[in-house]
């Protein structure tokens, strides 16, 4: 019991240092250096997903081993996510360059 | 500037008032379905006041937490909208034969018409007769005693009323939109339609979408979590396995459309510019959002009525039901492919090819699975002993016609020729091709199928069986002219035309709707005269159809707890094994107690409040409003204080009740599959093919 | 099916039934929250469709200050750590004090991310950022302030939670609720990282 709870709040601080770190990278990605436009981005999307997945493994528990219908359900949900914004963006962009 | 007190609501917003000052066949129509509204309630708190039925109705029906109460209360609800639904049907045929060069109605009451139409058919009509067959059998089917949240299934029930409640005030107060069932903005934004209309649409909308959403993720919580001992997913009756698919859809598809209403909302109420013509405002963003909803919903509307055709095949015709794999694998199919499609609802609306062909495909594809479906049911009947009872009476209607609107439908996937047709006519006579002989169809064989396990007795078969064909043949008479006219190239939604070649087929639809008058007659009929037969047609053993799940070897009516023992499965239809081993109606090995939902108010005053609250937002009467969403917030916030939620049913009363049902059984006369329709049928079965 | 129940909920074998309802709960409340996704996807998607429609208003450089939305970020973040600690109190100790307290703390940490965030709104109204300027801000304003609505709809739940600890104690009914909250507040988080990703530094990059 004692060693669950130890095992259990090292996560929940590595969940909120990584998250921290990632945050700050992304603040100084925008803030500090000269990149190009497209390549801060890239960067963003990068840190921001990552941050979502130590989100994920750190505060909500999901994994690979335990609750696989959770696993399940969020996997589920992006894919539908994917499509409609995918194919929103896609729909939407096509109708603006058509429309110039 | 609006009255603080009052908002825009003034003397002048009820039809009399127009009718008054401007008599007319137009203002009389709206005066006449106004004036049905106030004396179809006053007649219904007129009867229930003369024959004491206040304190029942609130007891046993608007607060119970039962599953199976709670589904007859949606086909209920959905049964009056379909009359209404039906009734502007037959008007607006009747205005379009008088169309040519004017018409009897205004151009706005006649857009009116067919706004309400369209939202009331799918949002009040299909999706809540769907959502009650689902509530009605699920439970009973996977072998659980309720859902998996009683209490939020009474909630989303008192939401899709509020909703429909608002769609019929709407009728006296006031005016509904008149931008069709989707309510294309920028038509619908404040500046061109600055009336009451379109908020109506909105908040009835807005608030019964919320309760659909909540309905998928209670079904989908229960058959992912209430399934008794032994049934594995592949064990799950077919039309369980298409409420699965429903409910999941309606937990994704419903938020682009609560997403579409209130960004549609924030324009009209707040000036925010999303779908605006000035400010950067996007319209072509509303369709898009809109059918990522719409297209799902046609599948969530349809796919159960899939299910009762698997179910009612494989009864009447005896057998098994061919390919239930495949079936299986067809519904998920169409479930995540009808995510891809959206866009050819808007084909033509300017973006580029590729997007349009990539689309056209993936609508193209579903036809695929559907097209595995129907030839599964076919397959299920061939060589079966069909007993051609009114649920195949349906199939049938349904094998012949949906075919035609399907495969109309494979045409429409086609962007070039989408461009040629699109919004005429023809558009018209495939969607109802498609979702009357889909859902419509499916949902009243469910209904005959299902309705004994719900009240005790059988609906009367010949009745039943005259309402059935006249169905088919005024459907038959009032869309199929339809193609052709769109064809001919008249435009969907014409308030009045001036090619007199329109006129003929006009006629054909218009005789088409009377005889669809006729059914709707005779079915309320067949309802009234099974109710006052009700002693004949009684079956109380529970098993009139020779069934093959587990709900037919319960009761009829199902007891409030489902199952005297909690039932355990080895392998598909169940029911069917057991009569073919001879050991159906056997005590259980041992009975336990258990927990039900209590009785609660909360549905009933969520309803209310939010019904209020749209009303009042509907007439900006903002602090009606306010109140009223702090007594939605309260409400929730007070359940969550209230402790003593389950009643408990001592494990001996179950078993006191099994053995008194069994005692039953063994007194009744097991009847032939011959003799099923006749008074003989009590509910016993005798097997006609071992098994 | 998995055995293992989740983070912070101490339900032996011995309470059965309602160790069952807790599991049903927490399903049900994931699908909840994956339906609400699809919400913050559109409003995302919407955002994405709406940047070029700036209509000749404010854009991103007068409007945005990088400095408060990572203030939030760090109130917001925080307050997800205090949660957890939350969690692990209530699964490990069973006594309500540290519970309510960690529990307080992160309400206050809310608080303080609403109030950066309403300051933020008052600044871009008043240097004409309004919502009715354009259907770039309209996407904004309603985008952010959902995620606003959101955290503002969990301190109201927090508060009774509070009540509820106080009254009844850690009882089996009060820590599913908590098991619940807890996954509300951390995708809360999520759909923040998602904002000031795309949203924030999205437009400043």
């Amino acid at each position: 019991m004692k060693d669950d709870r130890r095992s259990e709040t090292i996560r929940y601080v590595t969940g909120a240092l990584v998250s921290g770190v990632l945050t700050l990278l992304a603040f100084w990605v925008v803030m500090g250096p000269d990149l190009a436009r497209p390549v801060r981005l890239w960067v963003l999307a990068g840190l921001g997903l990552a941050q979502i997945v130590v989100q994920l493994r750190c505060f909500l528990h999901i994994g690979w081993h335990s609750r696989r219908e959770d696993l399940q359900l969020i996997l589920f949900s992006l894919v539908l996510l994917g499509l409609m914004i995918g194919g929103t963006i896609w729909i939407m962009g096509s109708l603006a360059v058509r429309m110039h | 500037m609006t009255d603080p007190i009052f908002g825009r609501l003034d003397g002048s917003v009820t039809p009399f008032d127009d009718l008054f000052r401007n008599p007319s066949v137009n203002e009389a129509v709206a005066s006449g379905a106004a004036l049905a509204v106030i004396l179809g309630v006053v007649a219904v708190v007129w009867m229930l006041t003369r024959h004491r039925l206040w304190a029942p109705l609130w007891r046993d029906w608007l607060t119970s937490a039962d599953h199976k109460k709670i589904g007859i209360m949606y086909c209920v609800l959905a049964g009056v909208m379909l009359v209404r639904g039906v009734l502007e049907g037959v008007v607006m045929r009747t205005h379009q034969v008088t169309a040519l060069d004017g018409g009897m109605l205004s151009a706005d009451h006649f857009a009116q018409l067919f706004s309400t139409h369209g939202t009331i058919m799918i949002f009040f009509v299909a999706t809540p007769l769907i959502t009650g067959l689902i509530n009605f059998a699920v439970p009973l089917q996977i072998g659980a005693r309720d859902m998996a949240f009683p209490v939020l299934n009474q909630v989303s029930l008192g939401l899709t009323a509020a909703g429909a409640g608002l769609v019929m005030v709407s009728l006296v107060v006031g005016q509904f939109g008149t931008g069709g069932w989707t309510m294309y903005p920028p038509y619908t934004g404040a500046t061109f339609s600055p009336g009451p209309g379109v908020d109506y649409w909105l908040w009835a909308i807005g608030i019964s979408g919320i309760g659909s959403t909540l309905s998928g993720l209670n079904f989908a919580v229960t058959i992912y979590k209430m399934r008794c001992p032994g049934m594995t997913w592949l064990r799950m009756p077919m039309f369980t396995w298409t409420a699965l698919c429903t409910a999941i859809m309606m937990v994704y598809a419903f938020p682009p459309l609560t997403v579409a209403t209130a960004m549609l909302a924030l324009d009209r109420y707040l000036d925010f510019h999303f779908f605006t013509n000035d400010l950067g405002g996007n319209m072509m963003h509303y369709a898009n959002v809109f059918w990522m909803f719409g297209h799902p919903e046609v599948y969530i509307v349809v796919l159960p009525a899939y299910g009762v055709f698997s179910e009612i095949s494989a009864t009447f015709a005896a057998k098994r039901l061919y390919g239930y794999n495949s079936l299986v694998i067809a519904t998920m199919a169409i479930a995540v492919i009808s995510f891809c499609v959206w866009l050819h609802h808007f084909f033509t609306m300017g973006q580029g090819a590729p997007v349009n062909a990539a689309f056209g495909i993936a609508t193209m594809i579903i036809a695929v699975p559907t097209g595995v479906k129907v030839y599964d049911w076919l397959a299920t009947l061939y060589e079966g002993r069909i007993r051609m009872s009114v649920p195949i009476i349906y199939l049938a209607g349904f094998f012949i016609l949906f075919v035609f609107g399907g495969l109309t439908g494979v045409i429409l996937a086609n962007p070039t020729i989408d461009y040629q047709v699109h919004n005429s006519q023809f558009l018209v006579a495939h969607f109802h091709n498609v979702l009357i002989r889909g859902t419509l169809f499916g949902i009243f064989a469910g209904i005959h199928y299902w309705f004994p396990k719900a009240f005790g007795f059988r609906l009367d078969e010949t009745l039943a069986r005259r309402a059935a064909w006249l169905w088919f043949a005024g459907f038959c008479l009032a869309f199929l002219p339809l193609y052709w006219l769109g064809l001919m190239g008249m435009p969907r939604r014409s308030a009045s035309y001036d090619n007199p070649a329109f006129e003929p087929a006009m006629w054909l639809a218009f005789a088409g709707g009377l005889l669809v008058l006729a059914a709707l007659a005779t079915t309320v009929w067949t309802f009234v005269a099974s109710i006052r037969n009700r002693a004949a047609l009684a079956c109380p053993v529970g098993d009139p159809w020779d069934g093959r799940t587990l709900e037919w070897s319960v009761p009829c009516p199902a007891p409030a707890f489902n199952f005297f023992a909690t039932p355990s499965v080895r392998a598909l239809d169940p029911l069917t094994i057991e009569k073919a081993e001879g050991t159906p109606y056997e005590e259980a090995d041992g009975y336990e107690d258990i927990e039900m939902p209590r009785n609660t108010a909360l549905g009933m005053i969520l309803a209310v409040a939010t019904g209020v609250m749209g009303f009042a937002l509907v007439w900006w009467v903002w602090w009606l409003a306010a109140l009223a969403l702090v007594a939605v917030i309260g409400a929730v916030i007070a359940r969550a204080f209230v402790e003593d939620t389950h009643q408990r049913i001592p494990a001996d009363e179950l078993r006191q009740a099994h053995l008194a049902f069994l005692r039953r059984v063994r007194q009744t006369r097991a009847v032939d599959r011959d003799d099923e329709t006749g008074p003989a049928n009590k509910g016993l079965a005798r097997p006609e093919v071992p098994a | 099916m998995s055995g293992t129940a989740h983070p912070g909920l101490n339900l032996g074998a011995a309470h059965g039934k309602a160790r069952d309802r807790s599991e049903k709960g927490a399903f049900g409340f994931w699908v909840f929250l994956m339906s609400d996704l699809i919400i913050f996807g559109i409003l995302f998607a919407t955002y994405i469709v709406m940047l070029p429609a700036r209509a000749g208003g404010p854009g991103p450089e007068t409007l945005f200050d990088l400095s408060s939305i990572g203030a939030q970020t760090a109130l917001l973040l925080a307050s997800s750590f205090t949660y957890g600690m939350a969690s692990l109190s209530m699964k490990h100790g069973g006594r309500r004090a540290p519970v309510a307290l960690w529990l307080a703390l992160t309400g206050v940490l809310g608080a303080g991310f609403i109030t950066l965030e309403m300051r933020d709104f008052i600044h871009m109204a008043g240097e004409g950022g309004v919502p009715s300027r354009s259907g770039w801000l309209s996407a904004l304003w309603a985008l952010v302030g959902l995620h606003g609505l959101h955290v503002a709809a969990g301190l109201l739940w927090i508060a009774v939670m509070l009540a509820l600890l106080a009254l009844r104690g850690l009882n089996d009914a009060v820590k599913s609720r908590l098991l619940l909250l807890g996954l509300y507040w951390h995708f809360l988080d999520l759909a923040w990282i998602g904002i000031f990703t795309i949203v924030f530094l999205g437009g400043m990059a």
